[in-house]
């Protein structure tokens, strides 16, 4: 459903210049004022079927470290994570890791 | 109101006085109309959620600047932090959608919310649709009050006949409703 960039990457030729780098892409979550501590848990449970245990954790790096990366994989797949994100409201970006 | 709970075999429920049915109804509407597509708005266009997400596919991509409004801003956010392009060609693919979606979840908190408020059941589905409507409502409250981690303070700082002690009573309020909900979803 989402459409980027992202495929033409791949057909970019490696150079030193331009290396394709195999860093995997992360979708971020920032922490805002407004968001129930409990809400953001419930949408990680949901979203991504993380345990409670896991989605407790990752609300809480949001809140205290004021992000947290909470899934990693292709580029596309964490686009539409955060189009996923986006839609319940939560603060969410995409970025590869570094 | 009585607070959201679950009901057996499935759902929630909750109770909602006439009141409060109708401060919910406005404040859905509101950000509905906020978030409806720029240019899909005026008589004649479609209503229906699908249909209008069909037509906005029709338009072609959407817009790839975030909206000027700060609370348009916060509610169709940027997907990329230090990409502009990047944040600019995700948002041309997916803004058409997140505001159908975000539409669609108010409508469907609109059609199972009685205008003269009373007894609310929702299925689980409905129930979700309400989550992410109230939460848009309470986001758009925030950006507006300029909410912050110390809302309780900020609040507190406020003398109730300060034009903004109600609004913060309200945001306060949607808070314990989207909660009770959470909670019962669970």
């Amino acid at each position: 459903m989402v459409v980027s960039a992202a495929p033409a990457e791949v057909e970019v030729p490696r150079s030193a210049d331009n290396p394709v780098s195999d860093k995997p892409w992360v979708t971020i979550v920032w922490n805002d004022p407004v968001n129930l501590m409990s809400y953001v848990t419930y949408v990680f449970q949901h979203v991504f079927g993380y345990p409670k245990k896991k989605a407790t954790k990752l609300m809480l790096d949001v809140h205290h470290k004021g992000k947290a990366v909470v899934a990693a994989g292709a580029r596309e797949a964490m686009e539409r994570n955060v189009e996923i994100l986006h839609g319940y409201g939560l603060w969410a970006t995409v970025k590869q890791d570094k | 109101m009585e607070p959201f709970r679950s009901v057996r075999g499935g759902g929630t429920r909750a109770w909602l006085a006439a009141a409060e049915a109708s401060l919910l109804r406005s404040l859905v509407s509101q950000v509905m109309s906020l978030v409806e597509p720029e240019d899909l708005e005026g008589p004649g266009q479609s209503e229906d959620a699908e249909l209008a997400a069909l037509e906005a596919m029709v338009h072609g991509p959407g817009a790839d600047k975030p909206p000027d409004d700060p609370v348009l801003a916060r509610l169709l956010p940027d997907g990329y932090r230090d990409d502009p392009d990047a944040a600019g060609e995700f948002r041309r693919y997916t803004e058409p959608a997140l505001r159908s979606a975000k539409h669609q979840a108010a409508q469907e908190m609109l059609d199972t919310l009685p205008e003269a408020g009373g007894r609310i059941q929702l299925t689980q589905d409905q129930a979700l649709s309400w989550l992410k409507a109230l939460n848009d409502v309470r986001l758009a409250l925030g950006v507006r009050l300029g909410v912050t981690e110390e809302f309780e303070e900020q609040w507190g700082r406020l003398k109730q006949d300060d034009p903004q002690w109600s609004a913060f009573e309200v945001y306060a309020w949607l808070g314990a409703v989207q909660e009770s909900l959470v909670q019962a979803m669970r």
